[in-house]
C-alpha cells in the first residue's frame, strides 16, 4: 500500500508524468473503477502543468481519504508564482493567459467531486481536488 | 534524446504512442511527423493511442494540431483505439478533438484513410 500523504515536486514536464503516475498508483489503491482514475489522473495532469507553467514550479500533496462510507483521493497543488489576478475568469472554460486551450483549470472542476482554489496577488495558488470513489 | 517512432507504409505514416508522453515528447512528435508528411510525400496519418491512458488538454491540442497540419500538407488523419475511459473523460474536460477523425480499430483506421484519399482523388 502506497502511503497515506505524499509529498511530490513540480519542476519539470517529466514530473508532470510523474504526477499522474502517482495519481493513478493512489486511485488504484483506493479501488476506483478505470473511468474515475482516468477523471482524476486527468484533471492532475492538468493542475500539474499549471503549477509548473503559470506557478513557476511547486509541488502536490497526495492523501487517501478514508472515512466509514468511502474511500478518495485528494491532490493539492501549491506553487508560489505570481498568484491569478481573477480566479472566476481564470475559472472560465476557453480562458488563457498562455498558450493553452483555457481548459486545464475548469476541466479539473469538472472531473472533480470537490474543488477549491485560493490565490494571493505575489503569494502564490493553491488548488485541490478530491475525488471518491 | 527518447523519440516517438513513425512508421511509413505506403504513402500512408504510422504513430503508435505506447508511452505517457512528456510535453515537449509531445511536441517533437507533432514536428517531426509534419517533417515526415513532407518528406515521404505521405497521404495520411494514422495515429494508433490504445495505450494511451490519459489524454489531457495538452495531448488533445497536440492531435487536433496533427490532424490541422496535416490537412494543410494536403494528408489526411485518423486516430484509432481510444479507450472508453479516455473518450468519456476528454469530453467531460471539454475537449471535441474537432477536425479529427477516429476509428474504432486498425483495420477501419486504414479504410477509412484509403477511402478519403481516393475521395480527394489522390489515389
Amino acid at each position: 500500500m502506497p502511503p497515506d500523504r505524499f509529498v511530490q515536486p513540480i519542476r519539470s514536464s517529466e514530473d508532470v508524468v510523474r504526477v499522474r503516475q502517482v495519481a493513478r498508483e493512489r486511485a488504484i489503491a483506493q479501488g476506483f473503477s478505470l473511468v474515475d482514475q482516468t477523471k482524476l489522473v486527468t484533471a492532475a495532469s492538468e493542475l500539474a502543468r499549471n503549477t509548473l507553467e503559470y506557478g513557476g514550479g511547486g509541488e502536490v500533496t497526495v492523501e487517501l481519504l478514508d472515512e466509514s462510507a468511502r474511500k478518495g483521493v485528494r491532490l493539492t497543488f501549491t506553487d508560489k508564482g505570481p498568484g491569478i489576478p481573477d480566479v472566476d475568469l481564470a475559472l472560465k472554460d476557453g480562458y488563457t493567459t498562455g498558450n493553452g486551450l483555457g481548459l486545464g483549470l475548469s476541466g479539473a472542476r469538472r472531473l472533480s467531486n470537490e474543488f477549491s482554489i485560493e490565490s494571493k496577488l505575489g503569494e502564490g495558488t493553491r488548488v485541490a481536488i478530491t475525488r471518491w470513489r | 534524446m527518447e523519440k516517438i517512432p513513425i512508421l511509413r507504409m505506403g504513402r500512408f505514416l504510422l504513430v503508435t504512442i505506447q508511452v505517457d508522453m512528456h510535453d515537449q515528447l509531445a511536441m517533437q512528435l507533432q514536428n517531426d511527423l509534419t517533417d515526415r508528411i513532407v518528406a515521404d510525400r505521405a497521404h495520411g496519418v494514422l495515429i494508433y493511442i490504445s495505450s494511451l491512458e490519459v489524454v489531457d488538454s495538452f495531448i488533445g491540442r497536440m492531435i487536433s494540431n496533427i490532424a490541422a497540419m496535416a490537412r494543410v500538407l494536403d494528408a489526411e488523419t485518423v486516430v484509432v483505439g481510444m479507450q472508453p475511459a479516455v473518450a468519456i473523460t476528454l469530453v467531460e474536460l471539454g475537449l471535441s478533438l474537432e477536425g479529427v477523425r477516429t476509428a474504432l480499430n486498425v483495420d477501419k483506421g486504414m479504410a477509412l484513410l484509403r477511402e478519403q484519399v481516393a475521395a480527394a482523388g489522390r489515389t
